[in-house]
């Protein structure tokens, strides 16, 4: 009996100090994953601007994320445009500002909704598809058979998606733009009548170029955080099967919180600018 | 086993030439904790084949995987062409590896593309200037060789595990490279489709004076293959010879492979 006393208290402090390391480990574990996706970052823009570009590649991947995306984008941004306005009557009528209605859903959608909705939907319909591409790649040794063909699998793979998805996303966003103020119209029609050239010049009387730009240049960032996060969470995964399902997750999660992590800093931004 | 008596269709290549083509000289290889690779010293001539054993995860995979460079050995001298590896420029690097095809153990075919584009790949990726037509033919003629043919315009996942196996024979065989590394060339195939492979290894083998390097567990294939065994164990070379000298060895472990 005697003996097992001297024993406890070692015990009990086992868990508290696996604990502190737990949390170092986790913390280092952090700022490596930060850092080896700073230089994976790097490394796209020192492969971007080298010869021989993959414009075949690029074309391609333009298309399955582009083209392929626009149905998707399209129907999501009716709904946001309909539902917007049908929800923000009941507000507006309150004031005797109904007349306001097309204004204010319009400045709303290309502001902010109809880049944030595409590309939340962006992040998790192609940066998913990226991560689960290039992980299944990664395991079935694609990769590396694309390697003894001589070929840069960063710049074949990594590159033409990154830039597919930076140059796709902004399209998709005016696409849905435009999807989402007729949704809005629709909206507008169900109860009042106003006609569709009276909407529109009413939309573009209340927006100016500078709500137009920040809300399409921001677009480009989301696009290249998708493609890359996807890329890199893809490139990166070295669990075998399991690895697939688990970086398309990854992609997803951290490319959607990128996307608002990147909104915030551009309403600070335009706002400095403005002011 | 009647396979004793009778010939092969083809003979094996008789190794007249004395040029090294390929020589390792104490190559070190080690994932963190796991020494892999040990101490590996062999050489191979032109146009010799030269069969790998050895029990699964001793590292042949990891060992020619160094020759192409998709693994960076850690100590040890290599040279291809007699051209010291780690001494020489990029191109130089790039040149010397354009000689030399890899069979993946897994096919690794690109899931993305066409039976089709998968030969065209690697032709489109080596000669950037390559007509339509010739490409044609080379891709008709690479799947006809592995019998094929009618499956050139579907997807990988539409064949069945041989028939991948031989489209990633095709595939690294339409440049006809100088070396080629199989990587468990027959595993996983049924009697006759092994035997077929091994005798277009042979054909190859005798058309183009290839060298080769054949990792197998397959006793039949080597035995067709083979001009000289190499044992792997332990991340070194535990026993060198040619089959009868190795299926005659003293050793009990080296004669279980033969068994
Ligand atoms: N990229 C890697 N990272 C870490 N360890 C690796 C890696 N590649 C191979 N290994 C390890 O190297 C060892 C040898 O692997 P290798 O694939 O060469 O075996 P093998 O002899 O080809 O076996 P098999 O006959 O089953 O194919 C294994 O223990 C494996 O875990
Ligand atoms: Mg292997």
């Amino acid at each position: 009996m005697q003996q097992v006393e001297p024993i406890n208290p070692p015990v009990e402090r086992i868990p508290e100090s696996t604990n502190i390391s737990i949390r170092v480990s986790l913390l280092s574990k952090f700022f490596l994953e930060v850092a080896s996706f700073s230089l994976f970052m790097l490394r796209f823009f020192k492969e971007v601007f080298k010869p021989p570009y993959e414009f075949n590649e690029l074309l391609k991947q333009c298309f399955l994320i582009g083209y392929k995306s626009l149905p998707l984008i399209g129907i999501t941004g009716f709904i946001i445009g309909l539902v917007l306005t049908i929800q923000s009557r009941p507000t507006l009528a309150k004031f005797g500002a109904v007349s306001w209605l097309p204004a204010m859903v319009g400045v709303s959608i290309i502001r902010e909704i109809g880049p944030v909705i595409s590309a939340l939907i962006f992040a998790g319909k192609v940066g998913s598809g990226i991560g689960a591409e290039l992980a299944s790649m990664k395991v079935t040794e694609q990769i590396d058979a694309m390697q003894v063909s001589w070929t840069n699998p960063f710049k074949y793979l990594v590159v033409s998606r990154v830039l597919a998805a930076t140059l796709m996303l902004p399209l998709l966003v005016i696409f849905s733009d435009a999807i989402g103020l007729f949704g809005s119209f629709v909206g507008v029609n169900l109860k009042d009548h106003v006609s569709f050239y009276l909407f529109f010049s009413q939309i573009f009387q209340s927006l100016e170029f500078k709500d137009l730009l920040p809300a399409i240049t921001k677009t480009f960032f989301f696009g290249f955080a998708i493609g890359l996060i996807g890329s890199y969470t893809g490139y990166n995964s070295n669990k075998g099967t399991e690895g697939v399902g688990e970086a398309a997750n990854t992609a997803v999660v951290f490319s959607s919180l990128m996307v608002f992590i990147i909104d915030m800093l551009a309403v600070q931004i335009t706002s400095l600018m403005q002011s | 086993m009647n396979n004793n008596t009778t010939p092969p269709e083809i003979k094996k290549n008789e190794v007249h030439d004395n040029t090294t083509v390929v020589a390792m000289k104490h190559l070190k290889k080690s994932f963190g904790n796991n020494d892999v690779l040990k101490d590996i010293t062999l050489q191979i001539n032109k146009g010799e084949s030269l069969v790998i054993l050895g029990k699964s995860g001793t590292g042949k995979s990891v060992l020619i995987k160094c020759i192409v460079g998709l693994n960076v050995f850690d100590d040890g001298e290599l040279s291809i062409f007699g051209q010291d590896i780690s001494k020489i420029s990029k191109p130089e690097l790039i040149a010397v590896r354009k000689k030399i095809g890899f069979l993946f153990q897994s096919g690794a075919l690109y899931d993305s593309m066409s039976v089709r584009e998968n030969l065209e790949f690697p032709l489109k990726r080596q000669q950037q200037t390559i007509g339509d037509d010739e490409m044609d033919a080379m891709v008709k003629e690479a799947l006809g060789n592995v019998g094929l043919s009618e499956a050139i315009d579907k997807k990988p996942s539409e064949l069945s595990g041989g028939m991948r196996k031989r489209l990633g024979l095709a595939r690294t065989l339409i440049l006809k490279p100088e070396i080629m590394l199989y990587d468990e060339p027959t595993t996983g195939l049924d009697p006759i489709t092994s035997k077929e492979i091994s005798t277009l290894i042979l054909d190859v083998q005798n058309k183009f004076q290839t060298t080769s390097i054949i990792i197998t567990h397959d006793i039949e294939c080597a035995k067709r293959t083979a001009n000289r065994i190499i044992v792997l164990k332990e991340g070194v070379c535990f026993a060198e010879g040619s089959y009868t000298e190795l299926e005659n060895s003293g050793d009990s472990w080296i004669r279980s492979f033969f068994e």
